[in-house]
């Protein structure tokens, strides 16, 4: 185990995956230089420039040659340097990459992953470079999506994704970057699909992803103080979504509230807490209630962002509701 | 530098005529003849939704495709059907997807617009205008990683030009000398709009290459051994690591942009030159010229004209797929679950 940050723990992915496979390849903006955030510095010294292209502002020239790689026999990590970035290559994600595999009968492959920065984390970037695009994603079939929560996921799921036969759009939380955890040294891969149930709990189970795991535990521990017990699940993924393992912890605890840092006007949150109020009926003492983010456009004063982002308060008055 | 209206290389005159000609012939005719199939049969009802054909084109699938080898890529657009058949796709195949029956090239997942036959090397025919220029970059990416000397030719309409993925595209490809030759189909029309109408330089591919270090490229589109030529050369020096060209082919629509255009917008005087400058009759007339004999040209028409026939029958013949089938091939184990 080694203590890291979030973005060391995403080089270290990217090495480990480049060492073991030799058609795993980078491109993106700044890539080579080590990237805004830091995420892959020294791998073009290791990996050489054939390996690790640096591209221009050009996001669809990125999304659309890493589809063609793919297709081509390479297995690709493009980095889009913010998720808001998305909107102008949109045509590559949703309409290319999400169904060529579909649209050919299964002629066409494409293992690629396409990783960026997403949400807000309090850094002031304002309303165009911290919006939680997850949920654009999730709207489209085709495409599988990772959220990692720790450091630790944050190398094994990046791992797991460059290893998966299926695109992949892996959306890093800018706010946990920084944020240091202890990783696993060597080769560590998580699979997608698996959520992680942090802490047990029966009273009410708390879901989140990316950072609103954090804001999760952090209420867990306050309800805690006050007596509730509240599980707590990291989704992970998007796609596929571990709807059973949510299903399971509601048959305990008979409340769920989920917690989603994008708008409530749609979202990944009101996507689960369907299912969960179909399949999970009858054991429901409570309407299953969502903590989200103001349909607003991401303001960027500290003080506004705070009034907008869902916080452990929130998260704890939502329990409370319930009982 | 050549006149803007003239192309800047006529075709390679008098060969002696060999079997490559008959097949150059050949793989014209199956192309018409298989455009002019799907009308008939989208007319008798058969062929479910939009198809966008070639008719007049020929000359550009088919004199590329000569230049290229295995390991060679092409991609190209909603109008792609030549363009995998020149490849070598299963026209029985192609046309079974056409009518959206078991068997169909994309299992009757793709349909007209979506033709793509990776076992020949075409990865693809790609709906939305210009989108598949960035992933050519890839394909040709991909190959110049590999180091085996093969090249990826990406077709695309003079309608693709204005779109910003062209520019994205082209400049990527420049800057990383990708073996990759980008070959503009110029019809003069995007859909009913003149191209020229709406660009303000004269030939939309060619006159934009220099702002990415190319060659200004144009040749007669409709003069099937000047493409080859043409495609050839640029096809060399992608090999040895030369890196991009852009060709701009001008050629001329028989037909509509779409089945369902009459395509009345078009002046009729300009209609009937282009008629007259249609590839598949101008080559043969080419090969008489050569003194290959009336008679096996006529073979050739006639046992193109057959296998269409016969392909048709096979294909109508076909059962609808599976309705199940539906819900395969999303993901790579060949399912569609996106939960558990």
């Amino acid at each position: 185990m080694a203590e890291l940050t979030g973005r060391d723990a995403i080089r270290a992915a990217l090495e480990q995956e480049m060492a073991r496979d030799e058609r795993v390849v980078l491109l993106g903006e700044d890539v080579a230089p080590g990237g805004v955030f830091k995420t892959t510095p020294g791998l073009v010294d290791r990996f050489g420039a054939e390996r690790v292209w640096d591209t221009p502002i050009s996001e669809q020239a990125i999304v659309g040659s890493a589809m063609g790689a793919a297709m081509g026999g390479l297995r690709p990590v493009a980095e889009i340097m913010f998720a808001d970035f998305y909107a102008t290559c949109w045509d590559l994600v949703a309409n290319e990459i999400a169904k060529t595999r579909y649209m050919t009968g299964g002629q066409v492959r494409l293992p690629l992953v396409v990783r960026g920065s997403n949400g807000g984390g309090g850094l002031g970037f304002g309303a165009q470079h911290s919006q939680s695009a997850e949920s654009w994603a999730m709207c489209v079939p085709g495409l599988k999506i990772a959220c990692p929560s720790t450091p630790s996921d944050f190398k094994g799921l990046l791992a797991g994704a460059i290893r998966e036969e299926d695109p992949v759009l892996v959306f890093e939380h800018k706010g946990l970057y920084g944020r240091t955890g202890e990783v696993p040294d060597g080769d560590h891969v998580v699979a997608l699909g698996e959520s992680h149930t942090l802490r047990e709990g029966s009273d009410v189970t708390l879901v989140g992803l990316a950072f609103t795991v954090g804001i999760c535990e952090a209420a867990a521990d306050q309800l805690a103080d006050e007596g509730i017990s509240a599980e707590v699940i990291d989704l992970r993924t998007l796609v596929p979504l571990d709807v059973a393992a949510v299903l399971r912890s509601v048959a305990t605890t008979n409340r769920l509230v989920i917690v989603e840092e994008g708008p409530g006007q749609l979202g990944w949150s009101a996507s689960l807490a369907a299912i969960v109020s179909d399949e999970g009926f009858d054991d429901l003492d409570a309407p299953v209630l969502r903590v989200c983010g103001a349909s607003v456009p991401l303001p960027a004063a500290g003080v506004l962002e705070e009034e907008v982002n869902p916080n452990a308060q929130r998260v704890i008055a939502a329990v409370r509701r319930m009982s | 530098m050549a006149d803007d209206s003239s192309p800047d290389r006529a075709g390679t005159l008098s060969p002696p005529p060999d079997a490559a000609d008959l097949e150059l012939y050949r793989s014209m005719l199956l192309a018409r003849r298989m455009a002019e199939k799907t009308r008939q049969l989208w007319t008798d009802g058969g062929v479910h939704g939009p198809g966008h054909l070639s008719d007049g084109h020929e000359a550009i699938s088919v004199g590329v495709a000569a230049c290229l080898r295995e390991g060679d890529a092409t991609i190209g657009t909603y109008r792609g059907h030549a363009h995998a058949l020149a490849r070598g796709a299963d026209p029985e195949a192609v046309l079974r997807e056409l009518l959206g029956r078991e068997g169909g090239v994309c299992d009757a997942k793709g349909g007209s617009m979506h033709i793509t036959s990776v076992e020949h090397g075409y990865f693809g025919s790609y709906a939305i205008v210009g989108a598949h220029l960035p992933i050519a970059c890839g394909l040709a990416w991909a190959q110049r990683l590999k180091g085996e000397g093969n090249v990826t030719v990406c077709f695309f309409g003079d309608g693709a030009t204005n779109i910003g993925a062209f520019h994205e595209a082209v400049n990527l490809a420049a800057v990383w000398q990708l073996p990759l030759i980008f070959c503009c189909e110029n019809n003069l029309y995007m859909e009913y709009t003149p191209i020229t109408a709406v660009t303000p330089v004269r030939h939309p591919a060619a006159d934009r290459a220099s702002a990415y270090g190319l060659d200004r490229v144009v040749v007669d589109g409709n003069d099937v051994e000047a493409v080859r030529d043409v495609i050839a050369e640029r096809v060399q020096r992608a090999r040895k690591g030369d890196g991009p060209s852009i060709v701009e082919a001008m050629t001329y629509r028989l037909r509509g942009h779409s089945l369902a255009d009459p395509a009345a917008y078009r002046p009729e005087a300009e209609v009937q030159e282009w008629a007259r400058k249609e590839p598949v009759g101008r080559y043969r007339t080419v090969l008489s010229e050569r003194d290959v004999p009336a008679e096996e040209l006529d073979g050739v028409e006639r046992e193109v004209s057959e296998l269409v026939d016969e392909v048709a029958e096979r294909a109508l013949a076909a059962p609808s797929p599976q309705g199940e089938t539906a819900m395969t091939d999303v993901w790579a184990d060949g399912g569609s679950a996106w939960r558990s």
